[in-house]
């Protein structure tokens, strides 16, 4: 279970407020006006900026002082997922080791979780050779293999078509039903909300909301939410 | 997005403040051991006044001449589109990593007393001239800093936006009303900042003096400390002209300091502009000519030591190559220090929102003049070593100080793009260490790690200063030996190890650049 206790973010006169707990294995959206801290509070989560105040609880234990790559989680951000000059297969075995000593058998994991990706034959490839809808099957190739209990997405298909973040979304259930992980996904979009997560946090003046069942709240939004999504 | 600045690591802690340390110490520590030895200003002569007037003259002429003959060359580069265009602008970069004495020995073959223009005035009759003394410092400067001036113009004239010359048009302005509206405000701006670079450049040029300037009137500081150490054997009357000389360069660099000085590397100088203001035919022909005059001016030295020196280049002495040899281990030695102060300098400065206190180190040796450190040096390490024994261990430490600004000036705006773009991924990965080093520091910062050890390897190649103060026979390098030939008036030889040595500063510099291109992936 992820705890946000009593949690208080500021930067200059931005403050931002969590206090709730996400059930293991939810797949929860994160939604709310642009500038509310969405992407914020992903940040603080996953270790890039420190709260004011407030811990953040992975069953039970303290991670707020962990450093990013110590803690339960893997995180896609909006861009620079991948380093360019490494190749797919390189990309996606940082993963397993940063120092890139792969054993025989952790390789052939790299292949595999590839091939699980429907990336099968291009592990030697660049990822500026890829389409933009192959390179996030990379990142997610990446995810699959580090098997973090955590699954953090800040808006990584937001380039993508519709149909092509439709199909990216499956792969993430997918993942996440296969590792069991936990799912925080920041969405600007209520229908990707209503298909993907049964639950959704509202991140709205000044607060991040208690995550609430996503099909009620967007059927009857309180007047943030209601503000934003134009209803 | 809410970014933080990450902690730096140890290793990375204990590489940048080991570059630092090595910075000030040999800034300011061997500084520090000038003062103490030359106590105070009072033992100054005559001739240490006439030294210091020279100085501030020639480099004050040299930067004005400079700066006044770049602004109609770049005015004409900026405002014409022609076939060579790009590799012009190429050619005014190449001064840069141009060995002094082998443009010394050019401006020689053209202008000095057996020279094209001598013979010239000689068959019509005129008596011959000579160019040694402040016309030959002045004129060797000018070679130096007209390209310089002329790109970072060409900066300038591009840093207009190209609407504001859209709406000249719009409203019919004609050649002298853009120069009043658009380009002189813009002058003004970075005129001032590009005069003190030249001036402090000139106030520091030592080798130019060496072999263009001497004799009472026309002896620099630097030349004078020089004199003092070789000649004279005193080094407390080098201590006393090296406080000098520091006076001078740190009252420069604080005036340099209140005016915004250019970086010397901008990118995107071959983005033409589209001007309708300048489509008159004379203004055209004025153009053509005057980039023709400068193109000459800058070629013409370097073809005359191709001509008299190729021929000469396998019957060179042997004495010419074992110094050639030392060089290039020089020059590869200072290579390696230099990259390996710059790294952790540039990473911990780009990582570090703030850094300004390990910049300002970085910079330090700008305002520091090689032959102040090299007389510190010595004081400093004659009781443990014998001046000849040291010329090579100095040389390679001075000259990887000397070129730290220039590499760092490459490397930290890739360093900052580097960890805004994938800071977080690497630290969310886990990626530390050395495994950080090897597959993200090293992959990404290839091109300017490349361009930068290309540069310090060039302009340690064609370094001649410190290494005059301490070399003996047996550790000259080829620099230092080219000039001994000149001093000897073999200028056949001369000329073929001029020709040697240029062609080894700029294969050295094209390795390294293009160690740095190859491969680059993505």
């Amino acid at each position: 279970m992820l705890v946000l206790e009593k949690i208080v973010i500021t930067q200059d006169d931005f403050r931002l407020t969590a206090d709730f707990a996400v059930a293991k294995g939810a797949r929860v959206a994160v939604i709310g006006p642009s500038g509310a801290g969405k992407s914020t509070l992903l940040s603080v989560i996953s270790g890039f900026f420190p709260a004011a105040s407030g811990r953040v609880l992975w069953d039970g234990r303290d991670i707020s002082r962990l450093p990013p790559g110590q803690r339960p989680l893997s995180i896609l951000f909006q861009d620079q997922n991948l380093f360019p000059h490494l190749t797919v297969a390189q990309n996606v075995g940082l993963g397993l080791r940063p120092n890139l000593r792969l054993s025989a058998v952790e390789t052939a994991r790299v292949g595999e979780a590839l091939a699980r990706a429907g990336l099968g034959g291009l592990g030697e490839r660049r990822p500026g050779t890829l389409s933009g809808g192959q390179q996030s099957r990379v990142a997610l190739a990446r995810v699959l293999l580090r098997a973090r209990p955590l699954m953090l997405l800040d808006e990584p298909f937001s380039a993508l078509g519709p149909a092509l973040k439709a199909e990216m979304l499956d792969l993430v259930a997918e993942i996440a039903a296969e590792t069991g992980a936990t799912v925080l996904m920041v969405s600007h979009d209520p229908d990707d909300a209503r298909r993907f997560s049964s639950e959704t946090i509202v991140v709205a003046e000044g607060r991040a909301a208690p995550p609430e069942p996503t099909g009620a709240l967007l059927d009857n939004p309180p007047p943030a939410l209601a503000a934003y999504l134009g209803t | 997005m809410a970014d933080s600045t990450q902690p730096l690591t140890f290793g990375l802690r204990l590489g940048a403040g080991a570059a630092a340390t090595f910075v000030l110490a040999l800034t300011l520590g061997t500084l520090g051991a000038v003062l103490a030895r030359a106590g105070s200003f009072a033992a100054l002569g005559p001739a240490d006044w006439a030294a210091l007037r020279f100085t501030v003259t020639q480099a004050t002429v040299s930067a004005a001449l400079s700066l006044a003959l770049a602004i109609p060359v770049a005015r004409a580069l900026a405002r014409r589109r022609f076939a060579g265009r790009g590799a012009l602008i190429t050619l005014l970069g190449a001064p840069f990593i141009l060995p002094v004495i082998v443009a010394v020995m050019g401006i020689l073959g053209l202008f000095g007393r057996a020279g094209l223009l001598n013979d010239g005035l000689a068959a019509l009759g005129f008596d011959r001239i000579s160019i040694y003394g402040f016309g030959g410092v002045v004129l060797a400067h000018v070679f130096f800093n007209l390209p310089l001036a002329v790109r970072l113009l060409l900066q300038g004239w591009l840093a207009i936006p190209a609407e504001r010359f859209r709406l000249a048009a719009a409203l019919g302005f004609g050649p002298s009303d853009v120069a009043r509206h658009l380009e002189r405000p813009m002058l003004r701006a970075v005129a001032p900042g590009i005069f003190v670079t030249i001036f402090l450049i000139c106030l520091t040029s030592f080798a130019v003096a060496l072999t263009l300037g001497g004799g009472p009137k026309a002896t620099t500081v630097e030349l004078a400390i020089y004199q003092a150490f070789r000649f004279d054997f005193d080094p407390g009357r080098a201590a006393h002209l090296a406080s000098l000389q520091l006076a001078l360069c740190a009252v420069t660099a604080l005036v340099a300091a209140r005016i915004t000085v250019p970086s010397a590397f901008g990118a995107g100088l071959d983005r033409p502009v589209a001007r309708r203001d300048a489509g008159g035919a004379g203004l055209r022909a004025l153009d053509a000519g005057l980039l023709t005059l400068a193109t000459l001016f800058l070629l013409a030295p370097l073809a005359a030591v191709f001509v008299s020196g190729l021929p000469r280049l396998a019957a060179l002495p042997e004495a010419v190559w074992r110094a050639a040899f030392r060089s290039v281990l020089v020059a590869i030695g200072s290579t390696a220090l230099t990259v390996a102060l710059a790294l952790p300098l540039a990473l911990a400065i780009a990582r570090r929102g703030r850094a300004r206190m390990l910049e300002t180190v970085g910079m330090l040796p700008l305002a520091t003049s090689s032959l102040v450190t090299g007389t510190g040096l010595f004081l400093l390490l004659r009781p443990v070593a014998s001046p000849g024994d040291l010329a090579l261990p100095v040389t390679v430490a001075v000259n990887a100080a000397m070129a730290l600004p220039f590499v760092l000036r490459a490397l930290i705006p890739a360093a900052r793009d580097l960890e805004a773009d994938y800071g977080r991924l690497a630290l969310s990965l886990g990626l530390s260490g050395t495994a950080r080093l090897r597959f993200l520091t090293l992959p990404r910062l290839r091109r300017p790690l490349g361009f930068a050890a290309g540069l310090t390897a060039a302009l340690s190649m064609g370094d001649l200063g410190v290494i005059a103060l301490f070399a003996d026979a047996d550790h000259a390098t080829l620099p230092l030996q080219l000039y001994r030939l000149m001093g000897a008036y073999r200028m056949a030889d001369a000329a073929g190890a001029a020709v040697l040595l240029l062609a080894l500063s700029l294969g050295l510099f094209w390795i390294f650049d293009r160690g740095g291109r190859a491969d680059a992936g993505a």
